[in-house]
Formats: C-alpha cells, structure tokens, sequence
C-alpha cells in the first residue's frame, strides 16, 4: 500500500491551505454577470490583500438546496451566499442573515432602486446587497409587428398581445407568434404564470391562505395561456425555459417574448441574428390595475454566525458598488453592466445610449410592487412567488401539473383541480389551514 | 471451403460488433469531439467536420473553477475511501469465507440491504452529525461516508473471490504448523491479490462517480469533481462546448484508469457468477 | 473443520465491519424515526412539534405516491430487461473471433465509467436536444420532426439512459462466464449437429443463469436507488411521469426542506426496498448458494 504515504501528505496539504483566516467561501450561482464577476476580482484582492476568495459556483437548484440545508442547520460553510428575492424575507425573519449596515461611506444605499432595496429589506434594514435586479417585459419584432399591420403599445393588454401573436404566426416559415415559458419548475413556468395571473385577478391564497385555484380567475389565466401556445407557440413548448427561450428568439422563430429584463441585452447582443429588430414594451395587462411582470434580484448576503463579517461585507461593498459597474464598462462596455440595481446607472447617459433597453427595464422594475402583488388582498409578500418557505415545492409540483396541461396530457381543468388539492394538502401539513 | 465460409463469417462478426460498439460508445466520442469546437460551431452539426477545432473551452472552463483542486479530490477521496475499505473488509470476507456459521448468508444480505436507504431521505441527520463532528467540507469525512457506501459490495465481492481459493491448501498450510497469521500473510495473500486489486479498482470506480453526498457534504476545500460538473448542469445560453469540455474532464482520468486496469478489474468483478 | 481458535478469530475480524455498518445503518435511521414523528421543516424551525403519524399519513396519501411505486418498479424491470437481454447477446457477439477484439471491448465498457450527472447531462443535451441534439438532427435529416423525447417520452428516456450505464456491466460479467464454459461442450455440441437456438437454449442459457442472477441482484440494489438521471433530466415531469420513489424523497428533503416528511419517505422507502430484497434473495439466493 504505497498509497498511503502519498495520500496521507497531499491530505496535510489540503487540510493547511484551508487553515488560513481570512479566506471568503463565497457560494455563486452559474450565470453570466456572476462568472465575469469571479474573473474581476484582482480589482479587489490588490485592495485587500489579507482577504482570499474562495469560489463554488453552483447550478441555481444546486446552489439553492447546499446553501439552505447549510444555512438552516447552521453549518458555517460559507461566508458569502448568494440568495435571491424570495429568501430574503424568509431568512431574515429567522435572524438567519446578518444585516448589511457596514457597506462602507461612499456605498450610497439610497440609489439602490426603491422596488428593489424593499424586497431586500425586513423592517427597513438591508439583508443583501442586489448584484442585479430584474423584471419582465414584452420584447417584439418590430419588422413582424409591421408585416402584421400592428403597432405595439408601450402598454399592450393580453387581448392585443394574443391578437398579434395569431396575425404574426407564421408555421410555414417557422415563425412562432409567441414564445413563454413552459419548463416545469418554481422559477421557470410558475414565475411567469403566476406573474400573469395577478394581472387577471387572481392569487394564490385568500387572507385565510385557502388555496384558489378553484376559482374563475385561475381558470381564465391558464386557459388563455394553453390555448394561446397551443395556437402560436413553438413545439415542444413544455421543456422551454429562459435559455431554450432566448436561444429561438435569437434565431428569429418567435414574434414575441416576454421574460427576464436581462434578456434584453442578449436579444440585441452579438448572438442575435434579429439584434436591430427587437423593440420593448411593459408586460401586458387586463384593465385590473396590475400588469404581469415580476421583481427577481440576484443578491449576496452574509449567514448569521459568520465570524467574518467585516471582510463578507467589504466585498459585498465591492461587488456591489457604482466602482464595480464602471469597472465592467471599462472593461465590456457599458452594456455589459450588471443592470437593476442603482437608479444612478439609469441616469448616466453612456448606459442609456449603449442600451436602448434601460427606460423599458427602468419602468418595468418601478411598477413591480411584491408587497401588494395582486387585485385582491393576499397575506403574503413576492410578485412571481410567495415567500414562504413551503413555496419552493407547492411551486414546483403546480410547474408540473401546468406544465403537463401544456404537454396536452391533462386538460385544464384536472391540471387545476390536481393545483388545488395538492397545494391544499401541502398548506394542511404546513399548519397553515 | 470452411476456411473461407469462417472467413467470411468472421468478417460478418468484425463489421457487427464494431457498428454495435461504436454505437454505444458514441454519447462518450461525441463529447470528446465537441469539447474542442467553438459555442457557435458546437451546434452546427451539419457542418460539424468542416469547422475549425480549438481547446478555447478548456481554458473557459478551467478559468472558471480549478479543475485540478477539484481532481486532486477525487483523486484523495476515491483512493483514500478504497483503502478504508479494504483495511475493513478484506478480515471479515475472510472470515465468513473461511469460518462460515449459520448466520453468515444473512449477516451478508443484511449488508447489501444497508445500500438500500435512499440517500436523500437521511440528508439532514449525517449533515448534522457531520457538521457536530467537524467533518463538512472535510475529505475525511467523505472518505467514511464513501467507504460505508461501498463496503457491503466489497465485502461481498472479496467474499466470493476467496472462497473460491482451495480450502486444501490452507489445511496443508496447517498441518505445517503455520499460525492464522502466516496462513493469510504467506498463503492467503498472495492467492487473492487478483481478487483484492479488482475490489479496489471498482470501489474505485463506484467513489469516484458518487454524486450525491460528496456534492451534498462539501463547499470548496474537499469538493471533488462532481462539484466541478454541477456548474454545468443548467443550460446557460450557448454552453455545449463548454458542457463538453467539463464533461471530458470529469470522466477522462477514471476512463483511462477502466481501460488500462480492465484486465485486473473484470477477473474479479464475477461475484462468484463464473463456477 | 474449523478450530474454535479460527472460529473466535472469525468473529473477531467480522466485528470491526459489522459493527461500522450496524452503526451507519442503525444512526440515521434512528434519527430518521425520530424525525418522521415530528414536524420539521428547515426553514419553519419554530414550528416544530410531535405529530405521531401525520408525516406518515401525508407521505401514503400523496397523489404522486403510487405512480412513482409503479415508476420505480417499471424502471428497475425496464433497464433489467434491456441490460439482461442486450447484455447477453453482446456477450456472445463478444465471444466469437474477431478483428480488434480489445478495442471493441474497451469501447464497449466505457458507459461504466462514466458517472450517472455527467450520461444524463450528456443524453439530455448532446442526443435528446428537441434543437440542437443529434437525434433531432437526424430527424430533420430525413425530413421528420424532432421528437421532444423528455417530454413525451420521458420515463422511456430515463430508461434508455440508465440502461446504457449499466449495459457494459452486465456485458463484462456475462461475457467472463460465458468464456469459462467449457471449449469441449461447446464442440461436442456443434459436432452433435444441434443449431445455435439450441444450443443456447440447452447449453449457453443454463450455464448464464448463475451470471444473471448476479447482475440482477447488483443492478436491482442500484437501481432502487436512481436518482441523479432523474434529477438532471426531467425532474420528475411532466406533471408525475418520471417521478420515482427516491425523487419524491427528494421533493420532500430539498424543495420543501420538509425533514420530517422526507424522514417518514425514507423509512417507507426502505422497509419497500426490504420487500423488494426479501423477494430477491428468495428467488435469487438459491440459485447464488447452488
């Protein structure tokens, strides 16, 4: 077993790099803004040279379950996490986060974006700092809105939207009317679907938190949207998410799309073959007085416990900081700039001519309002979500259930009833009814 | 005549069994082969021979998360989980091989029904007693959970292997006197070498390609290459070639290690199954 | 036979391993008990309680619960069906003379090595792809539409995946039995005149039984288990199709953090695989012993 001696000394070896103080375990998610974060960080270890940064980045669902399961029985494993919108409120209320109050002098809190800062905030104290915020909004072809005689609104109801989407559709040119989302999951179909539904009216739960999927305005909401994709969506539509999404309106098979603000960028960026023919307009609406966009901010925040605090928060300071986005546009150009998070950044003017989108995702962020989410009274805080801790799995198996509505394997109606009983169950075992 | 009718059907065979073999082996080449494409040309599978090829997504990948922290886990852990292993299960093969009770076949069965809990289900308990005991994000503490994951397999497949050594001999052994500790150092060892090397290439093998708990149980020090591959497991826009570049990585050092060892590791993997 | 002295000895080199077993088996699921009796979510902490069988009850009662029994039972005899059968009929193709028989096999038992995330991933985006994997390529090459294979097929789709896992292995072991049966029966068969159906009916399938037997037991004990092929491909949809026991744990333990659900799924779990291994052993321990 000469193996030994070998393991036994690169054992030692891993077991002294990790002994160091001031090494910041930070947990990230795999997305684009986080990963040219993670290469810009010579910009802050040169600063502070007695703070190491250590990185796992994770696939979102991975990065969600490691850091509550870690979080939650207090393991300490990270320093640094990154949490969106809907965690937030929960954590925070459970002192799970510690509050960000030493961001530094010049770290203007107060241009954070009102919507924004709020849902990041439990009784007026800041629990993470936002990387980059996002809502959603419409994004069309201007050249196939023209072809079909229409003009779009800056402000489109969704009898105008599926109008459209009827005249645009074009099969035998592979023109798809219109494109959502109808992968199965908490933060794919049901962030959109339940986005949509609080401009129909409805909601989730009554002020008793009673399920209402059995009520009229659920029923009106995913009927439209079934029988809008089945009309002019694109095949296979129930394994689509944002990426499989972004990637058929880059190649100009779908008319319309409405998703993510950040999409923006990338429906006119350098992959999109239709980057000149894409114009914006505020997610649709009913005439209710609520439109279906929804408010979602990747975010870092440092777990109760941490017995590094004052490094966490002065890197938080840093990846968060107007510096940090001029140090992207130096590096990328302004429209590379993580976006959603600082009013300042909507007024520089270098942002606003780089980025014809920034006045759409401006407005579009301001009219997201999480603790008044929907027509009637709700008890719970979250536009796309609600943020209680049960929702990740009520979410996920009602994405299921809708998703296979969409699938044409159940009809609406049992997807609803189905929606119904399981949520009901799930609130019963909760303790909530 | 017959020499050329077996000719010919040996042809046959040939064609058939290289078609049915690339076949199989094609998800592994394709990966290989895309891995060095650039984004735009990785999808572009009608002209996938005509573009250029690059090693552009090696380096993204490996500017992204340290592939070799990351190899160097999984190196410790597989190797270091296999030792345990074997420190405790090459006795007890032995002694149910060459002392067997009443109980033994049961004592066995109950082993392999331990493999049987859903891992997920206990999540929460280990990831309090491992945090209680220091042990999250530790390679020691991987290398206990990987060696109890594996050690009702190892014992089994020792088991088998040294039963099938001729109980003769071990008398013979005795009647010269030797004690129970010569008798497994001089005459046992050397005759079951073949077996021991197969067990520990499998255990190998089966702690390398563990996804569950060595994703679950560490953060950056003792995270091994599953952790690596986890950053890929989401579509992000165009990202195939770099899901290929990840993917070859991952799997190329234990691909290797199959191929060179498959002689050593299939003379051991019957599980009795060869009388 | 065996002195009293080897006997103690015995004993005593059995006890370290099973003592680290019973220990790694008894903890968690005395913990698991305990735990399924109460109310526990992670991030309801303050909510926590006693609730006798309640978690037990929500568990049974679950819409999804019988179709992932049926799903888990469909998957484990489908990828037995396809690596039995296929592994035999690789074997003996395996076993005949050909060019290049190393690198065939080497080629063959590369699916082994390669672990579960990384096949699913790779099948998932590189083959299934509705746009851009091979398979839909091949469609449009013959003028077809893609097939969607996750969604309309997706417990078929699992399958096929974890079938090309677990093929190389039932192939190896196969194929090492089938070359120790002997060269003279063999021979003496064929100059009998008796034709290849047979033959391997009467000679080559009853000198198999013993690998099958194997490969049946060790896969099953896998299988029971898979999890990471479901998880990075279909997640369980659309709506139950493709949810197997093990993920509904899943769903219990880290989308709802429900500790005291997925505690009471795993005992259910486990004493349903303690059936499922009684009935193996019966069957299949005989054949093992014989």
């Amino acid at each position: 077993m000469k193996f030994v001696p070998v393991l036994a000394g690169a054992l030692l070896v891993a077991l002294a790099s990790s002994a160091s103080a001031e090494t910041l375990t930070i947990a990230t998610v795999n997305n684009g803004d986080m990963i040219r974060m993670q290469k810009l960080t010579d910009d802050f270890t040169k600063d502070n040279p007695d703070i190491q940064l250590q990185w796992v980045t994770l696939e979102e669902n991975v990065l969600r379950q490691k850091v509550t399961t870690d979080i939650a029985t207090k393991g300490g494993q990270y320093d640094i996490i990154t949490i969106g919108t809907y965690e937030v409120p929960i954590w925070a209320k459970q002192n799970w986060l510690v509050p960000l109050d030493k961001l530094g002098a010049d770290y203007d809190v107060d241009d954070l974006l009102p919507a924004i800062r709020g849902g990041l905030s439990v009784d007026g104290k800041l629990y993470a700092a936002p990387f980059y915020g996002e809502s959603s909004m419409v994004m069309y072809r201007k050249d196939l809105m023209e072809k079909a005689g229409l003009t779009m609104p800056d402000a489109p109801t969704w009898d105008f939207i599926r109008q459209a989407a009827d005249k645009m559709t074009d099969r035998a040119n592979g023109i798809n009317g219109i494109c959502l989302r109808g992968k199965a999951g908490w933060g794919e179909n049901m962030a959109f679907l339940t986005a949509m539904s609080n401009s129909f009216g409805a909601r989730w739960f009554d002020e008793k938190w009673t399920p209402q999927f059995d009520q009229p305005e659920w029923k009106d909401t995913l009927q439209f949207y079934v029988d809008m994709m089945k009309a002019d969506g694109p095949d296979g539509a129930s394994n689509n998410g944002f990426n499989e999404n972004l990637a058929l309106f880059q190649q100009g098979k779908c008319g319309m799309w409405i998703d993510a603000t950040v999409a923006a960028s990338f429906v006119t960026g350098k992959d999109s073959t239709v980057a000149d023919k894409v114009g914006f307009a505020l997610a649709p609406d009913k005439g209710l007085g609520k439109r279906g966009n929804w408010l979602w901010a990747w975010s870092l925040a440092v777990p109760a416990g941490s017995q590094k605090v004052d490094a966490a928060e002065k890197f938080i300071s840093w990846a968060t900081s107007k510096h940090y986005e001029e140090l992207v546009a130096s590096k990328e150009g302004w429209a590379n700039v993580p976006p959603g998070t600082r009013t300042s950044l909507y007024n520089n003017p270098e942002y606003q001519k780089a980025a014809p989108f920034a006045k759409m995702t401006l407005d579009s962020i301001n009219a997201a309002d999480p603790t008044h989410p929907t027509v009637k009274p709700v008890p719970y805080v979250g536009v796309q979500f609600v943020a209680i801790p049960e929702f990740e799995g009520i979410g996920t198996t009602v994405g299921q259930l809708f998703s296979a509505a969409l699938a044409g394997q159940s009809s609406v109606d049992d997807a609803l009833k189905q929606a119904q009983d399981v949520t009901t169950r799930e609130m019963q075992k909760a303790g909530y009814l | 005549m017959a020499r050329a009718a077996s000719t010919q059907r040996k042809v046959t065979v040939t064609i058939v069994a290289w078609v049915v073999a690339l076949v199989i082996f094609f998800p592994i080449l394709w990966t290989v082969l895309t891995s060095f494409k650039s984004e735009g040309d990785a999808i572009n599978i009608s002209h996938f021979f005509q573009t250029p090829w690059s090693i552009e997504s090696y380096f993204e990948v490996q500017s992204r998360s340290d592939y070799f922290r990351h190899f160097f886990n999984s190196v410790i852990i597989s190797v270091g989980s296999t030792l345990l292993a074997l420190l405790f299960s090459i006795p007890a093969a032995w002694s149910m091989a060459f002392a067997p009770t009443s109980r033994t076949r049961d004592i066995m069965m109950w082993m392999l029904s331990t493999k049987m809990m859903p891992a997920v289900g206990v999540l929460v308990p280990i990831y309090l007693i491992f945090k209680t005991l220091g042990l999250l994000d530790n390679a020691w503490g991987l290398m206990i959970v990987l060696m109890l994951m594996n050690l009702p397999i190892v014992i089994w497949m020792l088991y088998t292997y040294f039963k099938e050594i001729p109980v003769d001999i071990l008398e013979a052994a005795r009647m010269d006197g030797a004690t129970l500790g010569k008798e497994l150092v001089y005459v046992l060892v050397p005759m079951a070498v073949p077996g021991i090397a197969s067990t520990l290439l499998l255990n190998i093998i089966l702690a390398w390609n563990e996804a569950f708990w060595t994703l679950n149980l560490t953060a950056a020090n003792a995270a091994p290459l599953t952790a690596f591959i986890a950053s890929y497991s989401s579509p992000e826009g165009l990202f195939w070639a770099k899901l290929s570049a990840a993917s070859t990585l991952a799997i190329a050092p234990i691909l290797v290690l199959g191929w060179i060892s498959q002689k050593q590791l299939v003379r051991g993997l019957t599980f009795g199954a060869v009388k | 036979m065996a002195t009293r002295q080897t006997r103690t000895l015995a004993r005593f080199m059995m006890a370290p391993s099973v003592i680290i077993l019973f220990v790694w088996m008894i903890v968690p699921l005395v913990l698991t008990l305990w735990y399924s009796f109460q109310r526990y979510n992670l991030q309801h902490p303050d909510r926590a309680g006693f609730v006798w069988f309640r978690n037990y009850y929500f568990f049974l009662t679950d819409p999804a619960f019988v179709q992932a029994i049926g799903n888990t039972l469909i998957l484990v005899v489908g990828v037995l069906l396809i690596t039995v059968i296929g592994g035999v009929l690789l074997a003996l193709l395996l076993d005949q003379p050909i060019w290049g028989q190393g690198i065939v096999r080497l080629l063959v038992i590369a699916p082994f090595f390669v672990m579960p995330t990384v096949s699913a991933l790779v099948w998932k985006n590189m083959l299934m792809h509705p746009q851009y994997g091979i398979f839909a390529w091949l469609a449009q090459l013959f003028g077809q539409r893609p097939i969607p294979w996750l969604q309309d097929f997706p417990l078929f789709s699992v399958t096929l995946i974890t079938a090309w896992e677990w093929l190389p292995f039932a192939t190896l072991i196969l194929l090492t039995a089938l070359q120790s049966l002997d060269e003279d029966q063999k021979e003496a068969s064929e100059m009998d005149g008796a034709n290849f159906v047979n033959r391997f009916i009467y000679i080559i399938l009853p000198h198999l039984a013993r690998a099958i037997t194997v490969v049946i037991l060790i896969e099953t004990i896998f299988l029971l288990g898979i999890f990471a092929e479901i998880y990075v491909t279909t997640q369980g949809g659309p709506g139950y199709a493709s949810t197997n026991l093990p993920f509904l744990v899943y769903v219990q333990a880290l989308l709802n953090f429900d500790v005291g659900g997925a505690s009471a799924g795993g005992v259910i779990a486990v004493i349903l695989a303690n059936i499922v291994a009684i009935f193996l052993i019966r069957i299949v321990g005989k054949n093992l012993d014989a």
